[in-house]
């Protein structure tokens, strides 16, 4: 489970001066469930997840992430959390076997288990033709199907994506998306980040929109709809974000 | 600390590092070849110019001498030089090198010899030219031996003996150790090179482990495992210092074969190969002490830890490999002036001096290959250089956990 309470995050720029990247930001979701974290362009979607995700400090606030708290025990967030994003690259000089074996090994798993846990995923994501080439030389989906493999080694109960099929082609992109939801089938918690409002509505049980940093509406898409009076959740976007308001009760 | 993260971590920066091409030849290839082409490539093509040069007769004009046909006559039969005609615009041609050298007597140069009266010779030639330097040289001598059996005849026509103009001899004996005059004569070079070496190998995989995984975004992705931060530099510190070590290493094993091999090809070329080769030859080259060379490169183990760290801290600011390049290569300077300075003629290690970086490791050096071994100054050094080190490394775990240096945008 993900539990994030008044999470804020301050940069100070010589030029700008504060910024609040992320400012009061509180939501929850559970084991089994989808969370979808929808905003523009600099909204704050990747700063909110590297909070998360321990890469950075809140200034403010706190979160859980399977029960170990973001401050007080990063390295256990990061062993219980699988973490995929369009800025999350892979060696180039390793081949996909050697890739996933390190991260599994910096997982604490035994060579026994990295084999046989590298062996099931490459069964599933069909990746036996390729995993013992060299990164450098993969097509975008080798290279996406070796960075799940890299999330999944260790089987974390929490999967993290942001924007990750940012950049794909339709092919690749697919591949994501059924990745995705077969993690919720299996029972894992995700949160998903992204401005493509067909993937939130494909994907997503629960959704939060973004903008300045500010959580201004969370809910399932069936919520949101009625509370903005609209049916297309791009319009429910942009109502939320130009603050049109909600409908009347 | 976890032992196993840090090794995990290294094994895959070693992996990954000897798979790059870039990295491969600075750290290994470079070092291995420096050597075998300073002295066999240099040293040919040197010998081979020298040899070419000294092979031609050099073409001289005789400026003056009008009615002095002895003199005259015996540089017109100098084997090793030709005389041309006399040219107005001969300072012209020297400087075009289609003249060598010109030498100017007085018009009555042999009378005023037969007088006993003085008489000015002036050589004209082009200074630094390699073969202006040879002709001058060959007139020189010439004039030089003209002087003697001069001064022999005067002598002889008053029967005077020969030791009337050199009434003693003075000799000069050499009473330092071998290795003493050849610590003298190489040791400021050795530190210099060695560091040199040290800093080259170090910086290449510094910026390739911190801006190059930066540009290439794979920082972000080791950052979401759940190796910890002071595991991460260490085991990327380790490769760095790999790195280092590797191409002091090399080059060392490199040059303690082909330095003796140098002088054996160039001592049986002979002659002016020979010369060529005088600083690298292993029959001329000043002896050192081994002993101190080892201890040398055990002084520079230190050295080798504060490189790794400093450019590893330095290379983890910039956002590309080409930042990284353009920050770290400026340091170079830093690092050559501290070895330059103990190459100065009067410079000597005293204990204020045993706490300056770089330098006191530069003399010490220096000393150990002269076969001086002062175990006070020693263990400062030493010492002192360790402390560096270990400010450095901490400041690298330090500088590896500001979110502002690792995802500085």
């Amino acid at each position: 489970m993900i539990d994030a309470r008044h999470l804020t995050k301050i940069f100070h720029d010589k030029k700008r001066g504060e910024i609040r990247a992320v400012d009061d930001v509180s939501f929850r979701c559970e084991p089994g469930r989808i969370y979808g974290l929808l905003g523009a362009n600099g909204a704050g979607k990747t700063t909110t997840l590297r909070l998360l995700a321990t890469l950075l400090k809140p200034t403010a606030g706190d979160a859980t992430v399977a029960g170990f708290g973001v401050a007080t025990a990063p390295e256990r967030v990061r062993a219980s959390l699988g973490f995929l994003a369009a800025s999350t690259a892979l060696y180039g000089r390793l081949t996909a076997r050697e890739t996933i074996a390190y991260f599994g090994q910096l997982n604490g798993m035994d060579d026994a288990l990295i084999a046989a846990r590298t062996k099931l995923l490459a069964d599933e994501l069909e990746m036996h033709d390729f995993l013992d080439r060299r990164v450098d030389k993969f097509s975008t989906g080798m290279k996406q199907k070796t960075s799940i493999a890299r999330t999944l080694i260790h089987d974390p109960a929490v999967l993290i994506f942001d924007e990750p099929t940012l950049g794909l082609d339709v092919m690749a992109a697919r591949t994501i998306v059924r990745f995705v939801r077969d993690c919720r089938a299996r029972g894992k918690t995700v949160i998903y980040s992204t401005h493509i409002m067909s993937e939130v509505e494909k994907l997503c049980d629960t959704i939060g929109i973004i903008h300045d940093g500010r959580l201004l509406a969370t809910g399932t898409l069936e919520e949101l709809r009625i509370a903005y009076a609209e049916s297309d959740l791009e319009e429910i976007f942009v109502k939320v974000v130009t603050g049109a308001g909600k409908a009347a009760a | 600390m976890k032992t196993r993260d840090i090794f995990t971590v290294y094994f895959k920066e070693l992996r990954d590092t000897l798979r790059d091409r870039r990295t491969i030849i600075t750290m290994f290839v470079l070092p291995t070849i420096l050597m075998p082409t300073l002295i066999f490539g240099f040293g040919f093509i040197a010998s081979k110019v020298v040899r070419q040069a000294r092979a031609e007769t050099p073409t001289i004009m005789i400026l003056g001498a009008a009615s002095s046909s002895a003199v005259r006559s015996a540089l017109e039969a100098h084997p090793r030089i030709r005389v041309v005609p006399v040219a107005d615009d001969y300072r012209t041609r020297i400087s075009d090198k289609t003249l060598r050298a010109a030498v100017e007597l007085p018009d009555d140069f042999d009378a005023a010899l037969a007088r006993g009266e003085p008489a000015q010779v002036r050589i004209y030639h082009y200074e630094g030219e390699l073969k202006s330097g040879f002709a001058a040289g060959e007139l020189d001598r010439f004039f030089r031996d003209y002087r003697e059996k001069t001064l022999q005849a005067r002598l002889d026509e008053r029967g005077l003996p020969s030791t009337l103009l050199k009434p003693f001899d003075v000799t000069r004996q050499n009473v330092a150790p071998p290795e003493k005059v050849g610590g003298n004569l190489i040791g400021g070079f050795i530190p210099y090179i060695i560091i040199l070496l040290c800093f080259t190998g170090a910086m290449y995989p510094a910026m390739d482990l911190t801006a190059g995984e930066k540009e290439r975004g794979t920082m972000e992705t080791i950052l979401c495992s759940p190796v910890g931060r002071t595991e991460l530099v260490l085991g990327k510190f380790l490769m760095v210092l790999t790195g280092s070590l590797s191409t002091v290493v090399l080059a060392g094993v490199s040059s303690a074969i082909t330095i003796p091999l140098g002088g054996m090809f160039f001592s049986r070329s002979g002659g002016a190969a020979a010369a060529a080769s005088a600083a690298a030859s292993g029959g001329t080259l000043p002896l050192i002490d081994p002993l101190g060379l080892l201890a040398s490169f055990v002084m520079v183990l230190p050295v080798a830890v504060l490189f790794a760290a400093a450019i590893f801290t330095l290379a983890l600011f910039a956002k590309s490999y080409k930042e990284a390049q353009s920050t770290v290569s400026p340091l170079i300077v830093v690092v050559i002036l501290p070895a330059l300075a103990a190459m100065l003629p009067g410079v000597e290690l005293n204990a204020k001096l045993s706490l300056v970086p770089l330098l006191n490791v530069s003399l010490v050096c220096k000393e150990l290959v002269s076969g001086v071994f002062q175990w006070d100054l020693l263990a400062l050094i030493f010492g002192s250089t360790c402390v560096y080190a270990a400010g450095a490394l901490a400041l690298a775990v330090r500088m590896f956990n500001r979110e502002d240096v690792i995802f500085r945008t």
